[in-house]
C-alpha cells in the first residue's frame, strides 16, 4: 500500500514531525529554517515587498507545472513585479486526510526547483491536515519577502508616454486547465506558462530599462490587467488585437470553447508599462526569454479608464474585464 | 504540412477581404433609396457582429437588428425554476450545456443551486450523459435540454441511445425551439394604434447551423408571404459581410428570395437523417413562452407520450413550480428582440441589469443583444 499522510500528522506529535523532517525538511532546509524557532529572524537591508497568496488548483498535476511550482511562481512574481528580488518565503500547507505521501514529495520537490530559480529560501511552514472530505486534496498558502531592486515601479503613474508589452505568447494557464479539468481530450501540446519571472525582471533592471508599471496576467488574463490599469491610471489604453501573441494551441481551445485568449489565466506572463524610448530594447530583453513577446498598445486619453481593442480593417471595441465563472458557449 | 485550424478560416477573417466587401456594400447602399434593417436572428451572429466591430463598418442607411437567436438567453424563469428544483431534489445529478448554469431564475441560478450542494454539471456533448449515469447508478440523471435546430438531434441521439441500452437513470427535461416560428411571431408582432410600434425588420440574416440541420427550406415563407429577403449566412467576419451584401443586392435588383451565402456547409433540404429522428422522439408542443417574448406558438419541442417515462416534467410533476413568471417590467427586451428599441435605450441598461446580474434575455449570455452591447460597447 502506498504511503498516505494521516490525521495525526496534523497533530504536533510524532506523526507531524516525521512529515516535516522526511519531506518539507529535505528538500527546503537552509540555516534559516533549520533553526527551528517559533519564528525566523532575517536580515533585510533595503526596502521590501510582501505578498501572499493561496493556490488551489484542480488537477492538482497538470502539463507544464503541479500545485506546487504554481504557489512558488505565483508569490515569486508578485514580488518581482514590484521591482524586488524575492528573497523570504513562508509556506502553509493545508492537507486533505489521506493524501498520497509520494505525490507531495513530488510537489514539494518542485516547489524546491522554483526558489533555485529564484534564490529564495522558506523560512517557516506550517502543517494542517483536515479530514477526508473537507477540502479538496491541497491547499498551500506562501507569502513572500523580496528586497526592491527597483523603487516606484506602481500601477497608478501610466501615461501617455508609456508602451504596453506583453513577455509571451497568453492564455496558456487557463486554457490548459480548463482542458485537463473538464476532462476534453485533447491531443496537443498545451502547456501552462507557470514559470518564475524574476530572471526577465532582473534583466530588464540591470539593462536600465524605464518600467511604469508590471503585473502577471493571472486570473482575469491580460485582459483584467489592462483593464486594472487603465482605471488605476486614468488612461486609455488601446491595443491592436494583431499584435497580442496567441499561440495555435490556445487559439484552437478558445475557438471551440467560444473564450477570448486576453480573459484567461496566466501563470507565468507579464504586462509590462515601459516608457516609449525604451520599448524596443525593452522588447529584445523580453525576446530573449521568450521569443513571442511582443508590443501590443499604447496609452491615449480617448476613452479614460477604458480598454480599446483595433481590429487591422478600422473597427474597435471595448475589452472589458472578465465576469463570472468561465463557461463555454453552446452554440 | 499539418494542416492548422486556423487555415480553416484565417480567409474568412482576412482583414483585406473585409474591408473590399465593406466597399462593396456601401456602394450598393448608396444606390438604394431607403435604410435596410437586417435581422441576424442567430446569437452566433450577433457574436461576431459585436466581436468583429461590423456595425462600425456599415453605411448609415444599413443596420443591425440583433434577434432571439441565444437559446440560454430566451429560457423563461419558470422554467429555470425548473433545472433549479430539479437540481435540488435528492440523488438527481442535473446536466446541462455550458452558460446555461448562470442564468438566474426567480429562485436563482444553477449555479446557485450547486453552491448550496447540488450537483449541477455541463457538458459539451449530451452522450457524456451516459457516463456520468453509469458512474452513478443510484443517481438519476436530468438532462435539461436546452437549443434550436442545432443541438435538438443529439439530445434526440441521447433518448435513442438510452432507449436502446435499456439505461434506466437518464431523464430529459426538454426546452428546445425552433427558429421560423420566432421570426413569424416577430414579423406578426404590431400595434394597431401606434405605427411606430411595428417590426423594423426589412431582412434576415438567416441561422445556419440550425439549417444545416433543418435545411436551408424553413425559411422558404419568409421571402414568399412576407416578403423579407433571407441570406443564411456563415459566422465569421467575411460570411457576414458577404451575407449582408447579398440581402443590398436583392433589394437592388428588386429580387426577394431564399439565398445561402453559407454553401460550404448548409444545405436546401438539411441534415434528413437528424430530422428524422428529432421527429421520432418529439412532438411540437402548442405554446412555448420565450423570455421577453411570451407565448409563442409552435415554437417548443416536447418528449412524444409514449416516451413519458423519461419526461422529467412527467416523473417529478409534482415538485416542479406550474405558474408562469411574468418579465421584468422595465426590462425592454421585447422590444429590442422586435427591432423596435436598442440596448442602450433601456432605463436599466448597465446599471440595475448587468452581464453578472441579467434582469432580462439581451443581457443574459454573451450572445444575447445587451450583453453583447455592455461587453464590446458601441464605440460609434
Amino acid at each position: 500500500m502506498r504511503k498516505s499522510v494521516a490525521l495525526a500528522a496534523g497533530n504536533g506529535g510524532e506523526e507531524n514531525s516525521e512529515l516535516i523532517s522526511g519531506v518539507f525538511y529535505k528538500y527546503f532546509k537552509n540555516d534559516i529554517l533549520l533553526k527551528s524557532e517559533d519564528a525566523a529572524v532575517l536580515e533585510v537591508g533595503s526596502k521590501v515587498a510582501m505578498s501572499t497568496d493561496s493556490f488551489t488548483v484542480s488537477p492538482l498535476f497538470f502539463p507544464g507545472g503541479n500545485i506546487g511550482k504554481l504557489a512558488i511562481c505565483g508569490t515569486c512574481n508578485d514580488l518581482a513585479m514590484m521591482g524586488a528580488k524575492p528573497k523570504y518565503i513562508t509556506v502553509g500547507f493545508i492537507i486533505e486526510e489521506g493524501f498520497d505521501y509520494r505525490e507531495l514529495e513530488k510537489i514539494v520537490r518542485s516547489m524546491k526547483k522554483e526558489l533555485e530559480i529564484n534564490d529564495a529560501l522558506v523560512v517557516s511552514g506550517d502543517t494542517k491536515v483536515m479530514p477526508k472530505g473537507t477540502i479538496d486534496k491541497l491547499i498551500i498558502n506562501t507569502t513572500g519577502i523580496g528586497e526592491i531592486e527597483k523603487e516606484g515601479i506602481s500601477s497608478n503613474n501610466i501615461s501617455e508616454d508609456d508602451a504596453i508589452l506583453v513577455s509571451r505568447d497568453i492564455g496558456a494557464h487557463g486554457a490548459t486547465i480548463f482542458t485537463a479539468r473538464e476532462g476534453i481530450e485533447l491531443s496537443s501540446e498545451l502547456q501552462s506558462d507557470c514559470a518564475s519571472l524574476y530572471p526577465t525582471v532582473k534583466a530588464l533592471i540591470e539593462a536600465g530599462v524605464e518600467i511604469t508599471a508590471m503585473r502577471d496576467a493571472t486570473r482575469g488574463g491580460v485582459a483584467a490587467v489592462l483593464n486594472e490599469w487603465a482605471k488605476q491610471s486614468d488612461v486609455c489604453i488601446e491595443v491592436a488585437e494583431d499584435a497580442i501573441p496567441v499561440s495555435p494551441e490556445v487559439f484552437g481551445v478558445c475557438e471551440m470553447l467560444g473564450f477570448e485568449p486576453t480573459m484567461l489565466a496566466n501563470e507565468g506572463t507579464f504586462c509590462l508599462a515601459i516608457k516609449q524610448k525604451d520599448a524596443q530594447k525593452a522588447l529584445e530583453i523580453l525576446q530573449k526569454f521568450n521569443n513571442n513577446a511582443q508590443i501590443i498598445g499604447k496609452v491615449s486619453d480617448e476613452h479614460k479608464q477604458r480598454v480599446v481593442l483595433q481590429s487591422s480593417y478600422g473597427t474597435k471595441r471595448f475589452l472589458d474585464t472578465p465576469t463570472g465563472e468561465l463557461l463555454p458557449r453552446i452554440c | 504540412m499539418s494542416l492548422e485550424l486556423r487555415n480553416l478560416y484565417d480567409d474568412f477573417r482576412d482583414p483585406q477581404t473585409i474591408k473590399a466587401y465593406a466597399k462593396l456594400i456601401e456602394e450598393e447602399a448608396k444606390k438604394l433609396d431607403r435604410s435596410i434593417n437586417i435581422m441576424e436572428v442567430c446569437g452566433g451572429h450577433t457574436h461576431t457582429i459585436m466581436k468583429y466591430g461590423l456595425p462600425q463598418l456599415m453605411p448609415k442607411n444599413v443596420k443591425f437588428i440583433h434577434g432571439p437567436g441565444c437559446p440560454v438567453c430566451i429560457m423563461p424563469k419558470h422554467r429555470i425554476d425548473h433545472a433549479y428544483t430539479l437540481a435540488m431534489q435528492k440523488d438527481v445529478i442535473l446536466v446541462t450545456l455550458g452558460d446555461m448554469i448562470k442564468v438566474p431564475g426567480s429562485k436563482g441560478s444553477l449555479q446557485d443551486a450547486r453552491s448550496k450542494g447540488a450537483d449541477v454539471r455541463f457538458v459539451y456533448s449530451p452522450m457524456e450523459c451516459v457516463k456520468i449515469a453509469n458512474e452513478n447508478p443510484d443517481k438519476r440523471v436530468v438532462f435539461f435540454a436546452i437549443g434550436f435546430e442545432t443541438t435538438t438531434p443529439m439530445s434526440a441521439t441521447l433518448i435513442d441511445v438510452v432507449q436502446k441500452q435499456g439505461i434506466k437513470n437518464i431523464l430529459f427535461h426538454i426546452n428546445h425551439v425552433t427558429v421560423p416560428e420566432v421570426m413569424e411571431e416577430l414579423i406578426n408582432s404590431r400595434d394597431e394604434h401606434i405605427d411606430s410600434y411595428n417590426n423594423q425588420i426589412n431582412a434576415f440574416l438567416g441561422p445556419s447551423h440550425v439549417s444545416v440541420i433543418a435545411g436551408a427550406k424553413i425559411y422558404e415563407k419568409f421571402p414568399k408571404e412576407y416578403n423579407r429577403p433571407v441570406v443564411v449566412s456563415g459566422f465569421e467576419p467575411v460570411d457576414v459581410m458577404e451575407g449582408v451584401l447579398m440581402v443590398l443586392r436583392q433589394f437592388n435588383e428588386n429580387r426577394c428570395e431564399n439565398e445561402i451565402q453559407y454553401k460550404r456547409v448548409v444545405s436546401y433540404e438539411g441534415n434528413l437523417n437528424a430530422q428524422r429522428i428529432i421527429k421520432h422522439y418529439f412532438e411540437k408542443a402548442s405554446l412555448f413562452k420565450w423570455r421577453g417574448l411570451g407565448n409563442v406558438p409552435n415554437s417548443g419541442w416536447r418528449l412524444k407520450s409514449e416516451y413519458s417515462e423519461l419526461d422529467a416534467e412527467k416523473v417529478f410533476e409534482d415538485v416542479l413550480p406550474i405558474e408562469e413568471i411574468e418579465d421584468h417590467k422595465l426590462c425592454i427586451c421585447g422590444d429590442i428582440l422586435r427591432g423596435m428599441a436598442h440596448p442602450t435605450e433601456c432605463t436599466i441598461f448597465g446599471t440595475a441589469c448587468k452581464p453578472n446580474n441579467p434582469v432580462g434575455s439581451c443581457m443574459v449570455s454573451s450572445e444575447g443583444a445587451c450583453a453583447a452591447y455592455y461587453k464590446y460597447g458601441n464605440l460609434l
